[in-house]
């Protein structure tokens, strides 16, 4: 839903706010899947992002967002520069993804001491986000909420599992959803909170026997 | 947020409650803020629109391109041969935020980048030669993101969706509104001036040169900003106009669904496959790879 300061802001740092907000955003949505600042990163630009985000300051903005900057943060403008200081290297490639794939999609590969994650997204307007596939699987974040993604076998009573660990922890829910993969009967929960995911629950959640697959993707700005 | 400006106005009439207070409670029933949260987040607001102002008067920034930069400089130091420094003074800080976006520089985008002057400009204009205290002026900012807002419901506020007038045309009926408030308009003449203002902005195309968010746009801004004032002061005259704010919005939305692609942001059709623009393209400095690696082609 369109808020109040969706339509009298964001306050970002120009040009565009879909290829410079957003793709900041995207910088730290890879960010936060990563739980931290990347080491290293290989950015895939797509589309509009390909053909126009030069003059839009999207290479910048997204290595900004990689190591932390907000959209309106103004040291984004020496995005570069600051991210050599953060220890960060980087390259960006263009790709073709096809007709289908929103026209400001990018592919990002970030990686940071041995852990290593790839996360594609698209700035679908007005500054927002949509990440759409992480590592391989797909998934539906726009960084509005604390978020935890997990893909569990599809067995009783690991639901009840995983909202038990964050009614312990008096984590409150925003949303929950569960899609079914079908494949191996796998099934895809998202679970947004309003507060961040402890790390005692994300720790707890790994152990599991049946979990294939988990990240908790901090709120971004 | 309300989704005709009919609706907002049976809201303000069934509770007497006037236009910005409805809008403030409809906010914080929806978010979750609480109302003077909000108000305060609105001042900081304005208070970036101001310093974008300030900085792109200055006229040092340039933008990568080359293409923008200095021109409200240009306008606010040479001043009126015309109309009078009012309107110089509106044309000069629209164009100032537009120049300082281009260059990376921070802006409200309100309702979009591309159309982030024309508000500051009106509303700190208007603000100023008025002398309207501050928290009318957050009251006006109000109104304009309920029109924002039932814009972007009823039709778009993308250039790629519906071309310049979802934009500059959108930002054009939300400083009309906001100014004919300020004034003492009454909710029709509110109304009326969102329609007279966006109707004089149907059809307009997207075609930045380059593709970029500088030219046109820096001038869009500009006139966008005197199609806010001239309504308002036709709405607050008592001019009318026979079809509704909220018609004139679908109209808008319509045309921007039959606009051709060529005219949605693409930088494929109208001034930016022109020879001049073309040749212009051909100069402008390209920007510094992306170090250390570069950007692969």
């Amino acid at each position: 839903m369109v808020s109040l300061f969706d339509i009298l802001g964001p306050t970002m740092v120009g040009p565009s706010s879909s290829h410079t907000a957003g793709a900041c955003r995207l910088g730290l949505m890879a960010r936060a899947i990563l739980d931290g600042t990347p080491e290293r990163a290989v950015m895939r630009l797509h589309g509009s992002f390909a053909a126009t985000g030069e003059g839009h300051g999207t290479h910048r903005a997204m290595v900004g967002g990689l190591i932390g900057l907000a959209p309106d943060d103004l040291r984004l403008r020496n995005a570069y520069e600051e991210a050599e200081r953060a220890g960060l290297t980087w390259e960006f490639h263009e790709v073709e993804l096809g007709e289908e794939a929103h026209p400001n999609t990018a592919i990002l590969e970030v990686e940071r001491g041995g852990e290593r994650a790839v996360v594609r997204g698209a700035s679908v307007g007005g500054g927002r986000i949509r990440v759409t596939e992480v590592d391989g699987f797909a998934v539906e974040l726009e960084g509005n909420y604390h978020t935890l993604v997990i893909l569990a076998h599809d067995e009783p009573g690991t639901i009840a599992a995983i909202t038990g660990l964050l009614a312990g922890h008096r984590v409150n829910l925003a949303t929950m959803r569960v899609d079914r993969t079908g494949r191996n009967k796998d099934a895809m929960m998202t679970i947004e909170a309003d507060d961040p995911i402890p790390d005692a629950v994300f720790a707890a959640i790994r152990t599991f026997p049946w979990l294939r697959w988990a990240r908790r993707v901090e709120k971004i700005s | 947020m309300h989704r005709s400006i009919e609706s907002l106005i049976r809201d303000a009439e069934a509770s007497g409650r006037p236009l910005p207070e409805v809008v403030l409670s409809t906010e914080s029933d929806e978010s979750g803020v609480a109302p003077e949260q909000i108000r305060a987040r609105i001042g900081r607001t304005l208070a970036v629109m101001r310093s974008a102002i300030d900085e792109g008067l200055k006229g040092e920034a340039r933008s990568p391109s080359g293409m923008t930069g200095g021109r409200a400089r240009l306008l606010w130091e040479n001043g009126s041969r015309i109309l009078g420094p009012r309107v110089t003074t509106t044309l000069a800080r629209a164009i100032a935020t537009l120049e300082v976006n281009a260059a990376m520089g921070l802006i409200v985008a309100a309702p979009t980048a591309g159309a982030a002057g024309v508000l500051p400009a009106v509303l700190i204009s208007v603000g100023e030669f008025l002398e309207v205290e501050e928290d009318r002026l957050i009251d006006a900012m109000l109104v304009a993101g309920a029109v924002g807002g039932v814009i972007a419901h009823r039709a778009s506020l993308a250039g790629a969706e519906g071309g310049c007038q979802a934009e500059t045309g959108t930002a054009a009926a939300m400083a009309a509104a906001a100014v004919t408030w300020i004034q003492g308009g009454s909710h029709e003449q509110v109304a009326t001036a969102v329609a007279l203002s966006l109707q004089g902005m149907l059809g307009l195309i997207c075609d930045p040169i380059g593709g970029l968010v500088e030219i046109p746009c820096i001038y869009r801004n500009a006139s966008a900003a005197m199609q806010a004032i001239s309504s308002a002061e036709m709405a607050l005259a008592g001019l009318d106009f026979p079809v509704s704010a909220d018609e004139v919005i679908d109209v808008m939305g319509e045309v921007g669904r039959r606009m051709p692609a060529a005219y949605r942001e693409t930088a494929l059709g109208g001034l930016a496959t022109t020879a001049s623009a073309q040749r212009l393209v051909q100069l402008r400095p390209t920007s510094k790879p992306g170090k250390p690696s570069g950007i692969s082609r």
